[in-house]
Formats: structure tokens, C-alpha cells, sequence
């Protein structure tokens, strides 16, 4: 493949853990090529210790997501040509997890949170009921629908200034997640995942500064189910809920 | 009252406070530029302030959704960016005080010009 | 060897993010501002002379440089302010960015009229 341009791309890439430095490598230029790509390239034919996490390449598994000159971002889905300033690129781990090693980052604290804001759904039906019945134009449906598409990524949070200075906040993808579940008519946990989202780490820590809706692969509005979820919480603590008492 | 309780009703306050505010800075703003055409001297704020009931209702609703939302908005910020301190509360609190007694107090002194 | 790099300017350069700094920045100053304000207009209770006295101390440039930033400032929250209590409880249409701009115009707005009725 004869490359774009003649120049080699100045690539720096996070080498260590938490403690550690950028590294520079030259990473011959071609068209059409993605970060992976490059990342890819540098631990084939580079340096074969560098570490790093993809699957599917194709942008649907959110594995490859990494820091690129600062903004977090899927990196087979992130062409170098949108986003190379000059001929040099930074690539970093995502911000906001601790660093295993090189680009790959611990990912538990992002799922503990899950589980911590009651992120996954419980029913009380077995399989010798008969089916629910969901209409999928109601109301809650559709509040659910708007943000069931998230496959845990990361993205979000490792753009979102609360959780930096929060370290316990719950985080944009466990509280969207949280308020999908909320609307399923389904689920049995309600209370529970109210009284969860409410604490002093949940959804009323956010100042809606947007990076989570900004930054999200999938098109999510984060933003817009925290809000959803502060309002809920709110008349809960005040009024009472249609589950119980907050 | 628990934590979550107490976070969710402050959150509450800081909104409702903040609808109720923006209604009074909107009037306020348009009594400021009402006010500063050819300087602005005490005799005619007090011309304005004095003996009128509804400025100082008015005022005093602001003086009190102050109260409640910058506070509640400073405790936010301190506890972002100074946790450890512990000095989240008092500073809020100080602040509290120093919005009612001194806004009231100023709502007193428009009104009665002086004159108590 | 360093530390490992965080969250930066980078990933702040959203317009939203523009919009939440300059309504915490000006909700900050504004709550310092606050109290001294209404002391100056308890001054009032001193009756019309001594109110008048602690007015012409405001007649220094400065004091009037600040009277102009805190209409600005209070027009700036006022419109960001708005802007949220819309996104928290109005219909979800994406984080507004056209109330951004509006908050930006509205406070120019407010400081052209400032400077134009204050002669």
C-alpha cells in the first residue's frame, strides 16, 4: 500500500502503569488508517511489550477505547486523518481507571459501579408465566429505549470531570443504566436502585457538563437520564414514590 | 433524616430556589438599567424604596431564595475541589447567615429610609 | 518516570463544558459579591445622608469597572441558569447549545445596556 504522504507519524504512546512516560515511535502513514492501526502496527512490528485491548475492531465491543491527544475516544472507529495534529498523535489509557499496564486499564471500579447503582435487572416472572406485556410506545419504554445501546465502554467515564473529583461518583454509564432500568416495568428492584442512585455519590453530583453526551460512541445522552433520574430521586425524597419511601 | 434524603432535597431547594431567582434577577436587571440612566444617587433609591411595601416584599423573597441557593451552590464547589477539609459546612453556613441578616437588614433600611 | 496523564484542558473543550465554567465562575464571584452588596445597602438604614456618603464612595473607577462586570456576570448565570433548569426539567432536546449562545449574546446584551445607561 504506497503510503499518503512521506512523512512518518510521531506517535507517543503511554509505556508503565501508574507511574511511567510517553514513548515516541515512528509509524509509517497510510490512508484510511485508524489509531488501532497504528497501535496495532507499533506492538507488531515495534515493540512487542506493548499492551493494549480490541476485539472486534469494527466499533461495536468498545474494547479499544483509549485516550487519543486527550479526548477519550474508540480508536478503530477514530481515524488518524480527523484527528492528527501535524503529523503527531498522543495516546494514552483511558483517564479515570487505574492503569494495569501500557493502554489497558482496570475496568472493575467502572462495573462495581454498575452493580453499585442497581444496573442490572431483576423480575419476578419465571419462564412458566406468561410473557410480559411491554407496550413500546409508552412513555417509559421509550424513556428506556433512548438509552439501552450502551455496551459498557467506558468512554464516559473516563470523560467526566465528577468522577475525577468524586472518586466514589457512580458515573454517567452505571447511572444511565440505572435509569433504563428504572423504566422497565419489569423489574422488581426499584427501591432499591432509587435509594442507590441517591446517595451521596449519585445522580445529584452531576452538573450536567455534557462531556458524557459529547463524547459517547453510541450517540447516548447520559446527561439526559441523570436528569431524568434527579427528578425521580427528588419527588421520592420529598413526596414518597410510587414504590415506596426513599 | 439519611444522607440520600438530605442530597435530594438540597438539590430540590437549589432548583426551586433558582426558578424563584430567576424571575426576580430578570426584573432586577431591568430595574438596574431603569435605575443607573443619569447616576444614581441615594436620595433617589430612597425615593424609589422608601415606604413602598411591595419593593420590600419583592426584595425580601430575593434576599431569601439567595439564602437558600448560594449557599447550597458553594458547598458544591468546595466539596469538589477541597474534600478533606471538613470546612464545606461552616463556610456555607457562614454564608447562609451572612445573605439573611445582612440582605434583611438592607431590605429594612430601604424600606424605612433610615427612619426607625 | 511520571505520573500517568488525567483528565485535561483536551477533554474540557466542549462547548457544554464552556457553558458550565463560566456559570459556576460567575455563581462563585457572585456569592462573594452578595453579602458585600446588601452591607452596602444597609448603609441605607444611616438614612438618605449617610447612604448618600457611602454611595460617593462607589464613584471610584473601579467600583464602577465592578458594577459593569457583575451585570455581566449576573446576566451570564441568569442564562446559564435558565439553560439548566431546562435541561433538568424540560423535554430532553440534547444539551442546548443553541441556549448557549443565546446566554452569550443576552450578556453582551446586558453589558452594552449597562454601559448605555450609565453614561
Amino acid at each position: 500500500m504506497t503510503p499518503m504522504s512521506n512523512t512518518d507519524l510521531k506517535v507517543k504512546v503511554w509505556r508503565g502503569a501508574e507511574q511511567g512516560e510517553f514513548v515516541e515511535y515512528l509509524v509509517p502513514r497510510n490512508p484510511n488508517q485508524t489509531v488501532l492501526d497504528v497501535v496495532t502496527y507499533i506492538q507488531r512490528k515495534i515493540d512487542p511489550t506493548l499492551s493494549y485491548r480490541f476485539a472486534c475492531r469494527v466499533g461495536m465491543c468498545g474494547s479499544c477505547a483509549m485516550t487519543v491527544n486527550g479526548v477519550a475516544r474508540w480508536t478503530c472507529r477514530t481515524h488518524v486523518s480527523k484527528i492528527v495534529e501535524g503529523d503527531s498523535l498522543e495516546i494514552a489509557p483511558l483517564n479515570n481507571l487505574p492503569v494495569i499496564k501500557d493502554l489497558a486499564t482496570d475496568m472493575r471500579e467502572f462495573f462495581n459501579k454498575w452493580k453499585g447503582a442497581v444496573g442490572f435487572f431483576k423480575g419476578n416472572q419465571t419462564r412458566h408465566d406468561d410473557f410480559a406485556k411491554v407496550e413500546p410506545q409508552s412513555e417509559e419504554r421509550q424513556l428506556a429505549n433512548a438509552g439501552i445501546e450502551c455496551i459498557g465502554c467506558g468512554v464516559c467515564y473516563a470523560s467526566c470531570e465528577v468522577v475525577k473529583s468524586r472518586p466514589n461518583y457512580l458515573g454517567p454509564a452505571a447511572l444511565n443504566r440505572a435509569w433504563t432500568l428504572t423504566n422497565d416495568v419489569r423489574d422488581v428492584q426499584q427501591l432499591d436502585r432509587l435509594r442507590a442512585v441517591a446517595g451521596d455519590e449519585g445522580c445529584h453530583a452531576c452538573h450536567s457538563h455534557g462531556s458524557c453526551t459529547e463524547r459517547c460512541p453510541n450517540a447516548l445522552s447520559p446527561t439526559a437520564s441523570i436528569s431524568g433520574l434527579k427528578k425521580l430521586v427528588a419527588r421520592a425524597a420529598v413526596r414518597g414514590s410510587k414504590w415506596g419511601k426513599l | 433524616m439519611s444522607q440520600a434524603v438530605l442530597q435530594a432535597k438540597l438539590w430540590y431547594a437549589q432548583r426551586i430556589s433558582a426558578m424563584v431567582l430567576g424571575v426576580c434577577v430578570a426584573i432586577h436587571l431591568a430595574i438596574i438599567f431603569y435605575a443607573i440612566r443619569g447616576g444614581l444617587t441615594a436620595q433617589e433609591i430612597l425615593g424609589r424604596t422608601q415606604g413602598n411595601l411591595g419593593f420590600a416584599i419583592f426584595y425580601e423573597i430575593f434576599v431569601l431564595a439567595c439564602f437558600v441557593h448560594a449557599p447550597i451552590g458553594v458547598a458544591n464547589i468546595l466539596q469538589e475541589n477541597i474534600p478533606q477539609a471538613g470546612m464545606t459546612k461552616p463556610i456555607s453556613w457562614l454564608l447562609a447567615l451572612l445573605i439573611l441578616i445582612l440582605g434583611t437588614t438592607a431590605v429594612i433600611g430601604l424600606y424605612t429610609g433610615g427612619a426607625i | 518516570m511520571s505520573s500517568r496523564p488525567t483528565l485535561d484542558y483536551r477533554a474540557k473543550s466542549h462547548l457544554p463544558y464552556f457553558a458550565y465554567a463560566c456559570h459556576r465562575f460567575s455563581g462563585l464571584l457572585l456569592a462573594c459579591f452578595i453579602p458585600l452588596h446588601f452591607l452596602m445597602l444597609s448603609q441605607s438604614l444611616r438614612g438618605a445622608e449617610g447612604f448618600e456618603a457611602s454611595l460617593k464612595l462607589t464613584d471610584f473607577w473601579v467600583f464602577k469597572f465592578g458594577e459593569w462586570a457583575l451585570v455581566v456576570l449576573l446576566a451570564v448565570h441568569l442564562a446559564g441558569g435558565v439553560r439548566l433548569l431546562i435541561i433538568e426539567f424540560g423535554p430532553w432536546n440534547g444539551l442546548r447549545k443553541g441556549w448557549i449562545q443565546i446566554s452569550i449574546l443576552f450578556a453582551i446584551v446586558c453589558g452594552l445596556l449597562f454601559l448605555y445607561f450609565a453614561n
